[in-house]
């Protein structure tokens, strides 16, 4: 079965989780064999963005020492075999360049959705 | 500056939303201005103070839970609690009882209270102001 995981809402919990949890099941179900691929719309498509730093984060004596690394989960779905793609208009309307976004991440129009999903056995918007 | 009293209203359950990490990060800065603030955890913020919260190994991370070394609001919520007396101010930590038997998540951390809606307007009176941090 192959499957597009639609990431539509990002930075919810990041900080906590130490990563984003769709991106993170995502990586799960990959290593157990799952044939999904993913697309990012909306403030989602800031996690394409190359260069993200979340580090620093303290609270009293408590400091973080894992930040989040989305570019990093991003790259390894992409190693794995995922397919990912940006929503161009998205991209677009955040100001961000082809060359902003990690090597690996395809652009997709909003006109080639349709197109896109029919290559899909299932849509899982998250 | 001046010491200020201040009352926080949280909402969001841990592991959800930004808001919360936002709301710690206003209450760490205001505890390092020495100020006094008094926060009631409403609905799911209650389980912000859950004592129960545990941390693990992520094998998507590729790393062990030491590794890991995954944060728990609990640790960061004593943590600010303990932070508050060496800048001079204090955190009172209040969860709405009926919330908190809701969710059956009782065993808080050392420090955090059990109270009511009408702990919440006795903290906001006393206060300078209030700031809610309502679920979206």
């Amino acid at each position: 079965m192959k499957t597009l995981q639609i990431v539509t809402a990002a930075y919810r919990c990041n900080i906590e989780e130490q990563d984003d949890p769709v991106l993170w099941i995502s990586q799960a179900m990959k290593a157990g064999g799952a044939d999904l691929h993913l697309l990012l719309e909306g403030q989602a498509v800031d996690y394409a963005a190359k260069g993200q730093e979340a580090s620093g984060l303290s609270f009293g004596g408590k400091k973080q020492t894992q930040p989040p690394r989305i570019e990093d989960d991003l790259k390894r779905l992409v190693a794995t075999g995922a397919q990912v793609f940006a929503l161009d208009e998205d991209v677009a309307a955040r100001g961000l360049e082809r060359a902003d976004l990690i090597e690996g991440i395809k652009g997709v129009s909003r006109a080639d959705l349709a197109r896109l999903f029919a290559g899909y056995n299932q849509i899982w918007r998250w | 500056m001046t010491k200020k009293k201040l009352t926080l209203v949280m909402m969001d359950a841990p592991f959800e939303n930004a808001r919360t990490v936002t709301g710690l990060r206003l209450i760490d800065a205001a505890v390092r201005r020495g100020h006094d603030v008094t926060v009631f955890a409403y609905e799911g913020a209650v389980a912000l103070t859950f004592a129960r919260q545990a941390p693990h190994a992520n094998a998507v991370h590729g790393r062990d839970a030491a590794q890991e070394d995954h944060p728990l609001p609990k640790d960061w919520i004593a943590s600010l609690m303990e932070d508050a007396p060496r800048h001079g101010g204090r955190l009172e930590w209040i969860n709405c009882g009926l919330c908190v038997d809701e969710r059956g998540v009782g065993e808080a951390i050392p420090g955090a209270k059990r109270g009511s809606p009408a702990d919440l307007w006795k903290a906001a009176e006393a206060s300078d102001n209030t700031l809610v941090i309502g679920t979206r």
